[in-house]
């Protein structure tokens, strides 16, 4: 038995992981800020972003996000003098780290046949995927903690408190919410899960659609994004990156936009049949399969991505009450329910 | 017209409206729709196909003209009298009542003795000004309006924001300095 690891296998595995964080993570989170100022912009009946040009060519204001990462980068890197140190700086890192291993961690695709082996399309394929993915984003509580508490400053804190609070709140919805469909699939493995969608042409949407929305909706809360940015909220405290400038902020937006795309990740892998294409076996169609395999899986996620969006945009901020109401006294019973329904229908079928 | 109540009767709180999806179906049709017809008028615009309306308010300022309402109270303006001397008769009640402090008058004789009194220098600071409009209506030979439809009245220097009276009757344009 070797433990010698082949080193293209090492070499392709950081070029899925760097093509998961970059190409998709980044990619979308740039294209996210667009996509969020345009969108907002036109169901609103306005215009938009559109003056930042390269030579006079605006693109419909697609460079506004360049011109964003362009400011941060170039602003000055300010910490207040009441902030904690080492802490102040820490926290993006674990938030934006916390956010990138779970984009690693989808599965973007199967595997597949290639020049006379099997690449496997998944960046991290782990058989623990599913609670490792809901392990690391509920560690990216800790960075918004961190953050909070190393500023030194009330509104800080207070938006920090609230931030645990409602991801404690809506974590234990996120996981109890999967519990149900996790039971049907028989497996943690995401690869797994969407192997048994893709194998039988039945989406998890259609077995599980309760947990879809409620996974849907824990999960939007997770991002912290409108209407649960109670940790932000930007017109009332501002929240735990208030002590922030620079791309230390901008890393904390990013994590926002990354977070966004793992929660519809994950509903595309367990709900949206993952990267399968009704109708194609991707699997025996070698290297155009595995294109077609990332195309459909990032396209499900895009659409989403576009409704979360658009639900961004159209629901007012929930009162703080409300929000931890819908989570503890809605939420998780309806999803507990769920999963104790799915348990004995299925003890009945076998 | 005597006043009236109306009463409104409170929106009553239905099942519907309580478990709340309904409603935020019933937001997000509003605003799919208006992002889908918005786009379309965009698309149809951007074809140069005519006879949609267009796909935004917005008016994109610095390219197009501000668009000011007919009782817009703007810049101020001096008037004149028929035979073109100023109206002011320099009385000081519009410098009295102005809460920001921001006219300055010096008065002199006037040739007409009629008039008596005439200003020699009227100078407003409108860096200082806070368009509440006071001073017009404290005039009582009506020698000053609020109604020169100019809003852009940024300069680079404090100095540049104070207007004398040439300035102020339209007699001489104001030459704003460059950056410092």
């Amino acid at each position: 038995m070797s433990f010698a690891i082949p080193l293209n296998d090492v070499l392709f595995t950081a070029a899925k992981i760097l093509f998961a964080v970059v190409g998709v993570g980044l990619n979308i989170a740039g294209f996210l800020g667009w996509v969020e100022r345009k969108q907002s912009a036109v169901m609103q009946d306005r215009i938009g972003a559109n003056r930042a040009s390269i030579f006079g060519v605006t693109l419909l204001g697609l460079f506004h996000p360049i011109a964003d990462a362009i400011k941060l980068l170039t602003k000055e890197d300010f910490v207040p003098k009441g902030a904690r140190g080492p802490l102040h700086g820490l926290a993006p890192m674990i938030s934006l780290g916390c956010a990138m291993f779970c984009l690693a961690a989808l599965p973007y695709g199967g595997a597949v046949q290639f020049s006379g082996r099997a690449w496997d399309l998944q960046p991290i394929a782990l058989s623990m995927g599913v609670p490792l993915v809901l392990a690391a984003l509920a560690f990216g509580v800790h960075g918004i903690v961190m953050a909070g508490y190393a500023s030194g400053s009330n509104y800080g804190l207070l938006g920090a408190l609230r931030g645990a609070a409602q991801m404690i709140a809506y974590e234990v919805c996120l996981a109890s919410s999967l519990a149900g469909i996790l039971f049907i699939y028989g497996t943690l493995d995401f690869q797994e899960a969407v192997l048994w969608q893709a194998s039988r042409g039945l989406w998890g949407i259609a077995v599980q659609p309760l947990a879809f929305f409620l996974f849907l909706t824990a999960g939007a809360a997770v991002t912290k994004r409108a209407p649960f940015d109670l940790p932000e909220g930007e017109s009332e405290i501002v929240g735990y990156h208030i002590e922030y400038s620079g791309m230390k902020f901008g890393m904390f937006m990013m994590t926002d936009f990354f977070e966004s795309i793992v929660i519809c990740g994950v509903i595309t892998a367990l709900f949206l049949g993952g990267w399968a294409i009704p109708g194609l076996d991707l699997q025996a169609m070698g290297a155009l399969g595995g294109l077609l395999m990332v195309a459909s899986f990032v396209g499900k996620m895009m659409l989403l991505l576009f409704l979360l969006m658009q639900l961004r945009w159209t629901l007012p901020r929930f009162r703080f009450d409300q929000l931890l109401d819908l989570g503890w006294k809605n939420l998780l019973p309806l999803s507990l329910l769920n999963f104790i329904a799915t348990a004995w229908v299925v003890y009945l079928w076998r | 017209m005597a006043i009236t109540v109306r009463a409104v009767a409170r929106p009553a709180r239905t099942f519907a409206t309580q478990i709340y999806l309904v409603e935020v179906w019933r937001g997000l049709a509003v605003t799919f729709r208006h992002l889908f017809v918005n786009l379309f008028r965009h698309a149809m615009k951007a074809l140069g196909i005519r006879g949609f309306l267009p796909g935004s308010v917005t008016i994109q300022y610095p390219e197009d003209p501000a668009v000011l309402g007919k009782r817009a109270r703007t810049r101020h303006r001096l008037l004149k009298r028929d035979d073109g001397a100023p109206r002011c008769t320099a009385c000081l009640l519009c410098e009295t009542i102005c809460p920001a402090k921001c006219i300055r008058i010096t008065a002199e004789n006037a040739p007409d003795v009629a008039v008596e009194k005439r200003a020699k220098t009227f100078d407003i600071d409108l860096g200082m000004c806070v368009f509440c409009g006071y001073c017009v209506e404290a005039c009582p030979v009506d020698a000053i309006h609020m109604d020169a439809d100019d809003v852009e009245l940024s300069s680079y220097s404090r100095q540049d924001m104070i207007w004398n009276m040439p300035e102020l009757l339209g007699d001489k344009t104001k030459v704003p300095s460059g950056p410092a």
